[in-house]
C-alpha cells in the first residue's frame, strides 16, 4: 500500500491532537505503521503516545546543535504505542521568533532525511488555523493528500472549518491536497449533528464520524494515554476505532471543498433553528435593548 | 553625428516625445500607462518635471533603486565613524553593502573609528524561528568588550526582523542600561518598508531624533557656543566631499560643529541643537531632521550646492546672508580667493568640453545639484531623473537647474535608460556603478556620480579642479575612437584609426 499523508486542522481546543492520537492509536491497532509530526510549538501532538511530553522537539535540539544540518534522524524520533514514530516540530515561546518557519524548517528535515519510509501514514496536527504560509505547509505540494477537520457545533468552530476548507481549496490545484471529511468532537450543543452534517454538504464532503462525549477520554489523559489504551474495552474506545477504520477506508474519497460565504454560513445556523431568523434592524441590540424595545 | 548636436529646441522636445513614446510601445499596456507617468520633457516655466515620483518600481523592469535597509545603514547612519553599526539580520545584506560607500574619515579603524568595518548578527534559521533578540544581546556585548572604545552603536534593521518582530527597541534599552547609559539605537529600516532607499532616510532621521537627540535630553553642550556655529547636514564626504566644503566655510569665519555623517561622530550628533545655522546639502535623504530642528530648537536651515563655482558662490552668499557683515565680507573674501584657481581650471577644461553632452541618472540630490558644474565647463545636460527623488527634488530640479526640453527620466529601467543614451547619444553618462559598463561598451564615456570612480572630492573649489579634470579624463580619452567595431565602419574611417 502506498504511504497515506493525512492531517487534522480545527479550532484550537477542539481535540484535534486527541482525537487524531486516539484516531491512530486505533490505526497502529489494524497493523498500521504510522509517523505522528506535531506541528504546534506547544509540542503536545504525541503526548498520549509516548505517555509524556516530547522534550526533545526537532527546532529545539537544532538550536543547541547550531543548525538542523546537524541534527540525525534518531535524535528526534521517538518511539511510543504500537511502535509509532513521533516527532514534534517545537518551536518558540510565545511571543518571539517566527513558528510557521520552524514547521517549515522541521518537515522539510524530516523529508530529506527518510523519515516517511517503511511507513504506512504520515499524520501531521498542526496548531489552530491556519495562519500563515508556515502552518500551511502540511497542504501545500507533496504533503498531507487528505485533511480531516476537527469541528463542533459551535458557531467559531464552523467557521474555522469553512477556514481551513479555504485554505485547502487555494492549495487543492496546485498540490492535489483534498478535504477527506469532517469528524465532530460532540460539544453538546443544539442540533449538533445536524448542523454538523450539513455543513459537511455546504462543504462538499461528509461527516465522517460523530465522536460522542464521554468523560473516559479526560480520565484516559491524566493518564497521558489514549482510551484506546486506557481502556480498550470502552464504549469510546470503540468509537475511535469506528472513526480510523472509516478513515483507512477513506482513501482516495477526498474532495475538493467549497466553502462558503460568512453569511451562508449564518444562514445555516438560521435553517437549523439555532438562530432565529432575525431583522436587520436587530443587528448589534443586545438582549437587554431588545427587552426594552 | 550625436543627435543632441540639435539646437532647435523644438526639435529636440519633439524627439525626446517621440523617444519617450518608442520605450513605452515596448511595454504591455498597463505598465507603459504607470511608466508613462515617470517620463517627461521638461517645459520651460513648469514648477516641476511633470513626472510622478517616489512610487512603487514595477516588478521586472530591473530598477536601480535600492532599500530602506540601504538608505539607513548604508547612507545615513554608515559614516558615523566612531558607532557600530550592527547589520541586524542574515549575513548577506550586511556583506554586500560592506564598505560600499566612499565615506572617508579620520581615525584608528578598529580602534576608535569603524565604518569600512562589517557587523552582522548572521542570521540562521533557529534565530528566525526562536526570534534574535538573544543573539543580538550578546552581540552587543562583545562589542562592548572587543572595541571598548565605540561611542554607540545601530541595529540596522534587515528584513526578517520585521516579519518575525523581534523586539530590538527593547534590547537596546536594556543594553544601554547596563553599559552605561551608552547610546544604542534600534532602527526599523527593515528593506520591505518603502519604495526606495528614501523611506530609509527618513527612518533613519527619525531615529536620530527618538534616541539621540530625546536622550541627549538638554545635557549642556561640551564646547563654548559661538555666534558662528553651523553643521554640514546631508555631505557625506565621498572621496572627502565634506572636507573641501568645511574648509571653504571656516575660510568665510564660520565654526562647523559637527558633519552630518560623512566624517561625523555621536558627539556632533549630539552638539548640533546647539547650532545656529543647518547648511543642508543633500537636501533629500536630511530635510526631515533638518525641519526637527528647526521646530523643537529653532534652528534655520539652507540648502547649498558645492558643486561648480556659479553653484559655491551663490551658496556662500546664501549662507553669508543668516550672519553678520563679517561673515558676508568673509564669503566675498573666500570668492576672491578661488577666482584664480577656478580661472585656470576653466581655461584649460572648458575648451575640450565645451558643447558635450551629458545624460545622469543619479540618487536624490545630484540630478540636479552637479548641472552648475557641468554648465561651469561648457557642458549641457540633456536628461536626468532620481532614483528615489520626491516632487519637492522636482520641483527644485524645474526651478533652478534643467533647461527646456531636458528629458526627464524618474525611477528609470534599465530598458529606458540603455534605450534613450543609445539614441542621443550623449558625451557623457554620469551614474552608477550597475550602470557603468553597459554605457561604457556601448563606447559612451561614463562616471560614477554617486562614489567619484575611486576619485573626487568633487565639492568646493578644490573639488571643482578634480570635477574638471575627471570628466575631461572620461570623454576625451583616446581609447573612445577604438570602440567601433572596425569592420563595421568604413574603410576609411578604419584607416585613419590606424593611422593614428
Amino acid at each position: 500500500m502506498s504511504l497515506r499523508q493525512i492531517a487534522f486542522y480545527g479550532k484550537g481546543g477542539i481535540g484535534k491532537s486527541t482525537t487524531s492520537q486516539n484516531t491512530l492509536a486505533a490505526l497502529a491497532d489494524l497493523g498500521q505503521r504510522i509517523l505522528i509530526v506535531g506541528c504546534d510549538p506547544k509540542a503536545d501532538s504525541t503526548r498520549l503516545m509516548l505517555h509524556a511530553k516530547a522534550q526533545d522537539t526537532i527546532l529545539s535540539l537544532a538550536a543547541e546543535a547550531g543548525s538542523v544540518e546537524d541534527l540525525e534522524l534518531e535524535d528526534v524520533m521517538k518511539i511510543g504505542y504500537k511502535d509509532i514514530r513521533c516527532v514534534e516540530s517545537g518551536g518558540p515561546e510565545p511571543g518571539v521568533g517566527c513558528a510557521g518557519r520552524g514547521v517549515i524548517t522541521s518537515i522539510n528535515f524530516l523529508e530529506e532525511n527518510g523519515a516517511y519510509e517503511d511507513i504506512d501514514y504520515v499524520s501531521y496536527d498542526v496548531l489552530g488555523d491556519v495562519v500563515c504560509g508556515g502552518f500551511a505547509m502540511p497542504i501545500r505540494e507533496n504533503k498531507a493528500q487528505e485533511i480531516y477537520i476537527v469541528m463542533s457545533g459551535e458557531m467559531m468552530a464552523m467557521y474555522a472549518a469553512n477556514n481551513i476548507s479555504k485554505g485547502i481549496l487555494k492549495y487543492a490545484n496546485s498540490g492535489g491536497v483534498r478535504l477527506g471529511g469532517l469528524v465532530c468532537n460532540e460539544r453538546q450543543t443544539d442540533k449538533e449533528l445536524e448542523l454538523a452534517e450539513s455543513l459537511a454538504k455546504k462543504l462538499g464532503t461528509e461527516l465522517i464520524h460523530f465522536v460522542p462525549r464521554d468523560n473516559i477520554v479526560q480520565h484516559a489523559e491524566l493518564r497521558r494515554m489514549t482510551v484506546i489504551e486506557y481502556a480498550p474495552d470502552s464504549k469510546q474506545a470503540d468509537e475511535y476505532r469506528q472513526l480510523a477504520q472509516k478513515i483507512h477506508n477513506n482513501a482516495g474519497n477526498g474532495v475538493i471543498p467549497t466553502p462558503i460565504t460568512m453569511d451562508e454560513l449564518e444562514d445555516l445556523l438560521m435553517e437549523h433553528g439555532i438562530m432565529k431568523t432575525i431583522d436587520e434592524s436587530q443587528v448589534g441590540l443586545t438582549a437587554a435593548d431588545l427587552a426594552v424595545g | 553625428m550625436s543627435v543632441s548636436t540639435t539646437t532647435d529646441i523644438a526639435e529636440v522636445k519633439e524627439r525626446n516625445q517621440a523617444l519617450i513614446q518608442e520605450v513605452l510601445e515596448v511595454y504591455p499596456a498597463k505598465t507603459a500607462k504607470r511608466r508613462a507617468k515617470h517620463l517627461n520633457v521638461h517645459e520651460d516655466g513648469k514648477s516641476d518635471c511633470g513626472v510622478k515620483s517616489n512610487i512603487k518600481s514595477i516588478p521586472g523592469v530591473m530598477t536601480i533603486r535600492g532599500c530602506a535597509y540601504a538608505g539607513s545603514k548604508g547612507v545615513v547612519w554608515g559614516p558615523i565613524k566612531d558607532m557600530i553599526h550592527i547589520s541586524h539580520g542574515p549575513v548577506g545584506c550586511g556583506q554586500y553593502s560592506w564598505a560600499a560607500r566612499r565615506n572617508y574619515y579620520i581615525g584608528t579603524t578598529g580602534i576608535d573609528t569603524f565604518v569600512t568595518m562589517q557587523f552582522t548578527s548572521d542570521f540562521q534559521e533557529k534565530d528566525i524561528v526562536f526570534g534574535g533578540d538573544k543573539k543580538l544581546a550578546k552581540i552587543i556585548d562583545e562589542i562592548e568588550l572587543l572595541f571598548p572604545l565605540n561611542k554607540g552603536i545601530t541595529v540596522q534593521s534587515e528584513c526578517p526582523i520585521g516579519l518575525i518582530g523581534d523586539d530590538i527597541e527593547a534590547v537596546s534599552k536594556n543594553k544601554s542600561k547596563e553599559h552605561g547609559g551608552k547610546t544604542i539605537v534600534p532602527v526599523r529600516c527593515e528593506g520591505f518598508r518603502g519604495v526606495s532607499q528614501s523611506l530609509g532616510h527618513h527612518i533613519a532621521n527619525d531615529a536620530v531624533r527618538d534616541w539621540v537627540f530625546d536622550k541627549a535630553g538638554d545635557k549642556a553642550p561640551t564646547f563654548e557656543p559661538s555666534p558662528y556655529d553651523v553643521a554640514i547636514i546631508g555631505d557625506y564626504n565621498i572621496g572627502g566631499d565634506a572636507w573641501s566644503s568645511r574648509i571653504l566655510l571656516e575660510e568665510m569665519g564660520l565654526r562647523v560643529i559637527a558633519q552630518w555623517s560623512g566624517d561625523g561622530s555621536i558627539a556632533e550628533l549630539e552638539a548640533t541643537p546647539k547650532a545656529k545655522l543647518n547648511v543642508l546639502h543633500c537636501y533629500r535623504s536630511m530635510n526631515y531632521i533638518s525641519r526637527h530642528m528647526e521646530e523643537k530648537y529653532g534652528i534655520p536651515w539652507v540648502e547649498y550646492n558645492f558643486f561648480g563655482p556659479s553653484k559655491i558662490e551663490e551658496s556662500l552668499r546664501k549662507i553669508a546672508s543668516y550672519f553678520d557683515e563679517s561673515i558676508q565680507q568673509g564669503a566675498e573674501r573666500v570668492i576672491a580667493k578661488y577666482k584664480a584657481l577656478t580661472d585656470a581650471v576653466i581655461a584649460k577644461y572648458r575648451p575640450r568640453l565645451q558643447g558635450k553632452t551629458v545624460m545622469l541618472y543619479v540618487g536624490g540630490l545630484r540630478p540636479r545639484h552637479v548641472i552648475g558644474a557641468y554648465e561651469d565647463l561648457g557642458m549641457e545636460v540633456v536628461g536626468t531623473g532620481y532614483e528615489f527623488g520626491h516632487n519637492d527634488d522636482y520641483q527644485r530640479t524645474a526651478q533652478h537647474y534643467v533647461k527646456d526640453g531636458t528629458l526627464i527620466y524618474d525611477d528609470v529601467t534599465g530598458y529606458e535608460f540603455e534605450k534613450f543614451v543609445e539614441k542621443i547619444q550623449p558625451d557623457l553618462v554620469g551614474s552608477g556603478i550597475k550602470e557603468k559598463y553597459v554605457f561604457q561598451k556601448m563606447g559612451v564615456p561614463f562616471r560614477q556620480m554617486h562614489s567619484w570612480d575611486y576619485s573626487g572630492p568633487y565639492h568646493g573649489y578644490d573639488g571643482f579642479a578634480i570635477f574638471a579634470r575627471d570628466m575631461d579624463m572620461a570623454i576625451n580619452s583616446p581609447v573612445w575612437k577604438m570602440a567601433p567595431t572596425p569592420w563595421k565602419k568604413g574603410e576609411d574611417d578604419f584607416l585613419a584609426i590606424a593611422a593614428e
